[in-house]
């Protein structure tokens, strides 16, 4: 038989029963529609990590301090004191194939401008800072050189920050107190948005990290280093570099642990799409879970189906028809049955993103490679299902097919 | 050219639990082409049986059946239904059409199962004029409830008749239908069997088996007569004669 002819009987026998097929395919419709919803969920929370990720900077390394440990616990790394001025210095005389380095010493600090005060994250930073980040000023300049080898008191100020303080007035040129000292504003930066935490990143005031260090933390060495390397390609020559030289200036002999640690762009994401990735997963067990519940609906109707139609596979296996066109007209038909609802499901599904990237506020990404799984999916639920159903009706003894009533 | 159906010693032993029956008992019975038989007996006298197997539905316990000179013994399912689908037309008591399916669909079933296939066009020209054969040509759009019991035998002897077979099996044809329309059927085969079909019927109705050439007589699974019908009954004739007994009841009041 051709499986054109076979596909017409098919899907005359589905419109027969056209609530039966309805209800039968609800199983498939949801399951289906799950898994693209939550797929664009997942596509759009990853795609939204790694925008946030690459709004860090380009081909950026972090380099953070050495790992401090007291009493056997692990504080992390970042925590112990190894990471000096003077390795900063020599990261950016030794190492080549770096664009800019900056430290980011972070304080969070009550200040105040008038009559107008705020508790705001102060940030200092080296020269290269914004251009690492490929952050651009406003309006005014940028902090210099000499502001950090000063440790001069000028600060940049975020748009968030800029209008609580100063309100409609241009802050270049106004001052404001960080722990009573006065700082001169001398630009302020272009707005940026909330992060993948939802935190203001406009909600911010640079200083030169000397001024920092002196005047809010108190420390001396760092916790982490911004380094840019030139070039995608330039990244693993430079964090092998920055490697052997620390290891060298630290005195880490071979075979000993290092006391710092560098990250680069790429493992950063990973890591931080690895808990969407964990999410995900959760969600698509439950959309299997529907899909086999709504596939062992499916071969309890091919089952009623084929008990009811006893008689007409007798009639077909008298006139000539093998077990074989019989076991094709029934599978195909629970195969219709599932691509069917897998194509109603896939437009739910668009339908049920574009819902919940509404109301909900999140981002979502209806991708082709999960249309054409879902899809897959459902027709391999339908081959699954169907095979024993049509199986069944292929092997009825034509005398007792057509005796039965 | 060999007869169409040549059975040898032909039995069928059926198992229900403990019991061994023996529904058909070394039955030897040869049916030329052209030949118009009727097959009689009581319920259990194995007719059904022999019929089954004379069908290819099923196969002997022992003894030979060849049909069209094949030995349908060393065949397989499929080959079986490969020989159904060529060689033989099935018409049954219940008439067998697929329901909510037009008349010229219904005819087109077998065609469907044809190997090497049939395009399209074709199985709707042949199955139109199979149609036209039995008297249904402005009917072929009418699904099974919309046509009267004899219309539906109709067409399930266009089914039979679509691809040309060698025999033409009916079980009962006439069991479901009113005198006048069993007349009718009956001169349809008729019909069939003077253009040279071979045609072979169960039947337990003696004034059936009288349109037939041959009646062969079945009790407890063997052979008890087989005889040509002399008194012979002609389909045309008796439905004239029908039509004139109705008008004399209708004029005399």
């Amino acid at each position: 038989m051709i499986l054109v002819a076979a596909l017409k009987l098919a899907l005359r026998a589905l419109r027969r029963n056209k609530l039966r097929t309805l209800l039968t395919m609800l199983g498939i419709i949801f399951g289906v529609a799950t898994i693209v919803v939550v797929v664009s969920i997942g596509n759009g929370a990853k795609a939204q990590i790694e925008a946030q990720i690459a709004s860090l900077g380009q081909n950026l390394i972090i380099l953070l301090s050495g790992n401090f440990s007291r009493g056997g616990f692990s504080m992390g790394f970042g925590m112990a004191p190894t990471l000096t001025k003077e390795d900063y210095e020599a990261i950016r005389k030794e190492v080549e194939g770096v664009s800019g380095v900056s430290p980011e010493v972070r304080a969070s600090t009550q200040i105040a401008a008038g009559n107008q005060n705020e508790l705001v994250q102060v940030i200092g930073i080296g020269a290269d800072y914004l251009d690492i980040r490929s952050w651009p000023l406003a309006s005014g300049a940028n902090i210099t050189e000499a502001d950090v080898r000063r440790a001069n008191k000028v600060a940049i100020v975020g748009q968030t920050t800029a209008n609580t303080l100063f309100g409609d007035v241009e802050p270049v040129g106004q001052i404001l107190r960080v722990k009573n000292a006065p700082f001169v504003v001398v630009g302020t930066l272009s707005p940026k948005g909330m992060n993948a935490r939802g935190d203001d990143q406009d909600d911010i005031v640079l200083v030169p990290y000397t001024s920092a260090m002196k005047r809010l933390t108190g420390a001396t060495t760092f916790r982490s280093l911004n380094i840019q390397a030139a070039s995608a390609e330039a990244i693993s020559s430079v964090t092998n570099q920055i490697a052997d030289l620390l290891r060298q200036r630290h005195r880490i002999g071979p075979g000993r642990d290092d006391d710092f640690m560098l990250r680069t762009q790429q493992e950063i994401s990973e890591a931080a799409t690895a808990t969407s990735k964990v999410m995900t997963v959760l969600l698509w067990v439950v959309a299997c879970v529907s899909l086999l519940v709504g596939g062992i609906g499916i071969m309890n109707i091919m089952l009623v189906s084929v008990t009811e139609r006893t008689r007409e596979i007798g009639v077909r296996l008298a006139v000539g028809a093998r077990g074989r066109d019989i076991l094709l007209q029934f599978l195909i038909e629970a195969i219709t049955l599932t691509v069917l609802g897998g194509v109603i499901g896939i437009l739910l599904g668009v339908v049920g993103s574009r819902v919940v990237s509404v109301t909900q506020g999140w981002v979502t990404l209806v991708s082709l490679d999960s249309v054409i799984l879902a899809f897959g999916f459902s027709a391999v639920i339908g081959i699954f299902f169907g095979f024993y159903p049509a199986r069944k009706a292929s092997r009825l003894d034509p005398i007792e097919a057509l005796r039965y009533e | 050219m060999p007869p169409v159906i040549q059975l040898e010693n032909f039995t069928k032993t059926y198992h229900t639990g403990e019991v061994e029956v023996q529904a058909v008992r070394s039955v030897s019975l040869a049916i030329e082409p052209g030949e118009f038989v009727a097959i009689m007996g009581a319920s259990g006298s194995g007719k059904s049986t022999l019929m089954n197997t004379i069908g290819c539905l099923d196969r002997p316990t022992s003894g030979r059946y060849l049909l069209d000179g094949v030995d349908t013994g060393e065949l397989s399912r499929d080959e079986l239904a490969d020989l159904r689908n060529r060689k033989i037309g099935f018409v049954f008591q219940g008439f067998n059409l697929l329901s909510r399916t037009s008349a010229l669909e219904n005819t087109e079933l077998p065609m469907l199962y044809s190997r090497p296939g049939i395009r399209g066009r074709e199985q709707r020209a042949r199955a139109l004029k199979a149609l036209e054969l039995v008297g249904l040509a402005d009917r072929v759009d009418h699904h099974p409830s919309q046509l009267s019991g004899g219309q539906q035998q109709r067409v399930a002897i266009g089914r039979a008749l679509v691809n040309q077979p060698t025999l033409l099996l009916a079980d009962e044809p006439t069991g479901n239908l009113d005198t006048r329309t069993s007349i009718e059927i009956m001169g349809i085969f008729q019909d069939l069997n003077a253009q040279g079909m071979t045609v072979m019927m169960v039947t337990h109705e003696l004034d059936i088996a009288r349109y037939t050439r041959r009646t062969v007589v079945m009790r407890d699974g063997r052979i008890v007569s087989d005889q040509p019908v002399t008194n012979r009954l002609a389909g045309a004739e008796e439905l004239r004669r029908l039509q004139q007994e109705q008008q004399a009841i209708q004029l005399a009041p």
